[in-house]
């Protein structure tokens, strides 16, 4: 009894990653009938509908911002940047987890990846889209944006390349493109699948036009897994690329809290942390919902909860360094700048931001916790409100007691400022649930890959 | 050359082992126009088939070239020559600041040559295809592994190729049409 328990055990555990008893059919069949079922469970009704509603709040306050103009939000000097770059920065962050476990997961050869990456780089896409809103409703007149980019035009005048803003269009924009091509590239194989599965005629058409042609060929596949390397090489050092870029914008500057060398790889762990919080915001419930654990395993909620862990402890030792060079600097600005942040205006949301990042996620430390997908999704939204707070921090206090104490000022965000950001909330759901509607969410042919039935078994010739 | 009066014969398998195998087999018996197509990847497949490698990564490297020199060029063309601002005396070919949109811009033209690399390389957009003539192909996207061996070959003969697939282990052997 034992020893068959223990075989049982052994021939379970490479599998982990995915439930026993699939095969190439059935994996195809429950990943794409979630797209080409007539039936649409309420739950994603009620979440399309909660982020459509969201989504006319966020047309709502654009339609007011571009009648009125900036002063809507609570933006007033020293305080220029506010809520917009806040949320700029936290959206970018949240893409980037997709990017790793799409492309630096791919490279370092981990296999759980290929059912979770399809709708983390979804989920990229989307809060790169959300990001990219901000600094172009923060301009002031964003329907001037494209004086952002060179082009020879009447006036004469060209960007001003040695500015980090310029350098952020340049990431923000190559990321975006990028990251859309990634996906697509993965998405070929997968649409070809739909289009030779789909009953309607529409979908049939649709599915194929998007698949290109695509029948699987030797070639194909041949030239596809290069394209996939290649593209998992350009976006590895890409995806690191684009959140030091977006902190330049602060250590650039020498506002003291943010003229600091350390900032690039203290931004690039928090945008792997909340992201991959985001992660497990959006597995979580999905598996549960549409009866994926089979695909997306208990392993792949653990494993990620790790990663969320470990990034955490690279911001808590972030936070702890930027407190002791700040002290060590014996700048008088520098010091002045992190008591205020500890002791002044905005002390409790530092202290509120400190319990959710450091504090809580040690809980990650207990398995129990880890492999109680409630309490999980529970740190993870702990993990995305600390994120989002930090952000807030650094931006707000920062500028708000800057070097002259008779141009101080707190920042109030109005009303606005909140019904923009809850909007693009709106937003990201939105076009998330669309995707979870009309594309496969998990990787077929990668999951395909990982069935035991998969491997060649080769004649000894 | 005249059109053969069909695309050619296409042999249907179960697993992945005895799609490598039949395809290397076809090719041991000196036939060279054939493709084999199948749900996922196989890395044993390319090789059985003895598929040349791919031009890819010589593109991707061109593009990333081009992309990296036009981001430096723009901005010394920008900042030294077409619109110079003297900040304080210091250089107009200030080349530390060049380097975030030149790095962006490698990657940029890199990763766009990768896919349209790839669209070329696999001939796509590609409308129409023989092969989807065959009723059941619609299995290749599934769980099923095919062989085309195609009319062209010059060993193709439409009764002994056919024969030929039926004796390596196919599920079913079925003519392609145009």
């Amino acid at each position: 009894m034992a020893d068959e328990k223990q075989t049982a055990d052994q021939e379970l555990r490479p599998s982990a990653i995915i439930a026993p008893g699939y095969t190439f059919g059935t994996v195809t069949d429950q990943i794409a009938s979630v797209v080409l079922t007539r039936r649409t469970p309420l739950f994603w009704v009620t979440c399309f509908a909660a982020g459509f509603s969201l989504l006319l709040l966020l047309l709502w306050s654009m339609a007011l911002l571009f009648t009125k103009g900036v002063g809507i939000w609570g933006i007033k000097i020293p305080v220029g940047w506010g809520f917009a770059i806040t949320n700029f920065v936290w959206w970018i962050g949240i893409g980037h987890a997709g990017t790793l476990i799409s492309a630096i997961l791919l490279l370092l050869n981990q296999t759980w990846r290929n059912s979770i990456n399809r709708f983390a780089e979804a989920m990229t896409l989307f809060a790169v889209a959300c990001a990219g809103l901000f600094p172009l409703l923060h301009m002031g007149r964003p329907w001037l944006f494209y004086w952002l980019f060179p082009y020879p035009n009447t006036m004469g005048v060209q960007p001003q390349f040695r500015s980090p803003l310029v350098w952020d269009v340049f990431a923000v924009s190559t990321y975006a493109t990028v990251s859309f091509l990634f996906w697509f590239v993965g998405l070929m194989p997968d649409l070809a699948t739909l289009r030779d599965r789909a009953g309607n005629r529409l979908a049939r058409g649709i599915y194929g036009i998007l698949a290109m042609g695509w029948r699987g060929s030797a070639k194909h596949w041949a030239n596809h897994e290069v394209a996939s390397l290649l593209l998992a090489g350009l976006a590895t050092p890409l995806v690191l690329s684009v959140h030091t870029v977006v902190s330049f914008d602060f250590t650039i500057a020498i506002v003291p809290g943010w003229h600091s060398t350390f900032f690039p790889p203290y931004f690039v762990a928090g945008a792997i942390y909340s992201g991959f919080a985001m992660v497990l915001v959006l597995a979580i419930p999905l598996r549960w919902v549409y009866g994926l654990q089979g695909l997306i395993t208990d392993k792949h909620l653990e494993n990620s909860a790790k990663v969320m862990l470990a990034t955490g402890l690279i911001v808590a030792y972030a936070y702890i360094m930027e407190t002791f060079t700040a002290w060590y600097s014996g700048n008088v600005y520098e010091t002045a700048a992190f008591w205020h942040r500890m002791t002044g205006p905005y002390a409790s949301v530092y202290w509120f931001l400190i319990t959710c990042n450091i504090v809580a996620p040690q809980a990650l430390w207990i398995k129990k916790v880890r492999s109680t997908p409630a309490l999980l999704f529970l740190s993870s939204i702990v993990v995305l409100m600390g994120m989002w707070l930090e952000r807030y921090v650094i931006i707000v206090s920062s500028l708000a007691q800057d070097f002259l104490v008779s141009s101080w000022r707190v920042f109030h965000p109005t009303r606005w400022d909140w019904a923009t950001f809850v909007g693009t909330i709106g937003l990201f759901t939105f076009l998330f649930f669309i995707f979870i509607r009309l594309l496969p969410m998990i990787s077929i042919f990668e999951v395909r890959t990982l069935l035991p039935e998969a491997k060649v078994e080769e004649e000894a010739s | 050359m005249k059109r053969p009066p069909i695309y050619g014969v296409m042999a249907e398998f179960d697993s992945p082992t005895s799609l490598v195998n039949a395809a290397r087999e076809a090719r041991n018996r000196g036939y060279t126009k054939l493709d084999a197509y199948s749900p996922f990847p196989i890395e044993a497949l390319s090789e059985a088939l003895k598929l040349p490698r791919s031009k890819l990564p010589l593109i991707v490297l061109i593009g990333g070239i081009l992309g990296g020199l036009t981001g430096y060029l723009m901005q010394y063309y920008v900042t030294v020559i077409y619109f110079p601002i003297n900040i304080g005396g210091r250089p107009l070919h200030s080349w530390p600041m060049y380097i975030v949109i030149t790095f962006e811009l490698t990657i940029l033209f890199a990763a766009l040559s990768t896919v349209f690399g790839l669209l070329a390389l696999c001939g796509f957009p590609m409308p129409y295809h023989p092969v989807f003539n065959v009723p059941r192909f619609a299995l290749a996207s599934r769980n099923r592994f095919f062989l085309c061996i195609e009319a062209i070959d010059p060993l193709f003969d439409r009764k002994n190729t056919e024969t030929f697939l039926e004796s390596l282990n196919a599920r079913e052997v079925s003519e392609v049409a145009h």
